[in-house]
């Protein structure tokens, strides 16, 4: 599986990270850093986080 | 085996915005395969709501900008937009469209969603907008100028989004609201001074506890009169005075519609298997909280609702047992006003009476609990980083 993130979309609100936390974190200076090829066993929480993303920033791109 | 057309005509979605999308796109995540068509009276497709206080008002963003990626799983869907729904038979298990077409269904999902309430005040009509759709909010940025003299009526969360990015427009901005201070009822009325110090630090006046007598002009508002006389000049007036569900077409079938419609804990509605409801006109218990039915109009509902209704629809369609398990989201919801971000995780209308400074100082950024029955139920932060601040907090709510 291979998650996309338009970083100039994103405005850090950190709600992927709840869903996906395996996935998607904010770092120490507040930013989103994101793994970009997770386990297809994580679909669902990277599509529950792509659904959740007020930005709609994160895409699935199978 | 039966054919297609002999079997169960499948599923009708009526409403075609967040909560249609994402149920249809739930519904096959539950394993339901059959046909889906969503109804809509809107001519998009589904598109993303919050911009359109914000970045739809302040720069020239057209549908493509905000339209929602749909999911793979829903290219069979079919869509019927620019549609809107009449009448519905809960009995015949038949949708009523505007021009008469006549869907039979096997699952019904209710995602009609709300309406901008209407100040029944006298006056010109020209020139009161509301901010609900897309539409509306090209049609407010096509008259919004810098120098405009702009009326927000009512100061919650859209009022006080839209009052900002006017300004931020060049716009002169009154807020007129009958609350004692802006965004009391989900915030509590220390935060909402703290908000209403921002807003009055950048220029914007507000006029509280006044409702709006009249509107004054001829064919189009060129002011307005309050409560105790006071006359405000406006080029345009913008309503931000809350929302009516859209639940018309439900009548007649002995539901009670009398705030949405009403959903027991698996969002059925009133029981019925194969009726579900979803998004900001479903009222459902949070079993998180208590068990008051409740309409909750925060982003995040559609998606969380849609996902536990067609789990509970896919079930029934199935013939298998429906899992049980109570719908308790965690409510979040935030706000940008100027630069600002207001984070809130929980339920903070529930605990306005027990507000406690966490962090910080109300008129810097700042962190506030709310409690009820002295357990914190919400957190909001404000400022810098908000988010992440609130994040920290949000373990303690779960």
């Amino acid at each position: 599986m291979k998650v996309v993130v338009d970083m100039e979309r994103c405005q850090d609100h950190g709600q992927c990270v709840f869903s996906a936390p395996e996935v998607f974190q904010i770092n120490a200076a507040g930013r989103l850093e994101y793994v970009a090829d997770p386990d297809d066993a994580l679909r669902e929480a990277v599509e529950d986080a792509a659904d959740v993303c007020p930005l709609q920033a994160i895409t699935i791109e199978d | 085996m039966p054919t297609s057309s002999q079997t169960a005509p499948g599923v009708v979605v009526v409403g075609a915005s967040m909560g249609g999308l994402r149920a249809a796109e739930q519904l096959r995540a539950a394993g339901w395969s059959g046909p889906v068509t969503v109804v809509g009276d809107e001519p998009h497709m589904p598109y993303n709501r919050p911009p359109l206080s914000k970045e739809v008002l302040a720069s020239d963003v057209t549908h493509p900008a905000v339209a929602f990626r749909a999911r793979a799983s829903t290219a069979d869907v079919a869509w019927r937009l620019g549609t809107p729904v009449a009448s519905a038979d809960l009995a015949a298990r038949t949708v009523t469209l505007a021009d008469d077409t006549q869907l039979p269904y096997t699952g019904l999902v209710v995602a009609t969603g709300i309406r901008p309430r209407r100040l029944p005040c006298p006056g010109p009509v020209a020139g009161r907008h509301v901010v609900r759709t897309l539409d509306d909010a090209q049609n407010l940025r096509a008259a919004l100028r810098p120098g405009s003299r702009v009326v927000v009526v009512g100061a919650g969360f859209i009022g006080c989004e839209v009052a900002a990015t006017a300004r931020g427009l060049g716009a002169e901005v009154a807020v007129v609201a009958p609350e004692a201070e802006p965004m009391t009822r989900p915030l509590g009325a220390e935060l909402g001074a703290a908000l209403r110090r921002r807003h009055e630090a950048r220029g914007v006046v507000f006029h509280l506890g006044r409702t709006v007598g009249h509107f004054s002009g001829i064919d189009a508002v060129t002011g307005l009169v309050l409560d105790d006389g006071t006359a405000l000049p406006a080029d345009l007036v913008v309503e931000a005075v809350g929302s009516t569900p859209n639940t018309a077409w439900l009548d007649g079938n002995g539901l009670d519609l009398s705030d949405g419609v009403l959903c027991d804990a698996l969002l059925r509605v009133e029981g019925r298997p194969d009726v579900v409801a979803v998004g900001d006109v479903a009222r459902f218990p949070n079993a998180r909280y208590d068990d008051v039915p409740r309409r909750v109009e925060h982003w995040s509902i559609p998606t969380d609702t849609a996902k536990r209704a067609a789990r509970t629809l896919a079930a029934h369609l199935a013939g298998e047992a429906v899992d049980g398990e109570p719908f308790a989201p965690l409510p979040a919801f935030w706000s940008d006003q100027y630069a600002e971000r207001l984070q809130s995780f929980g339920a903070p209308g529930l605990g306005v009476d027990d507000i406690r400074l966490l962090e910080g100082d109300f008129d810097a950024d700042c962190v506030v609990g709310y409690h009820a029955e002295g357990r914190l139920v919400g957190v909001v932060a404000l400022g810098g980083g908000a988010a992440a601040t609130a994040a920290r907090y949000r373990g303690a709510l779960v």
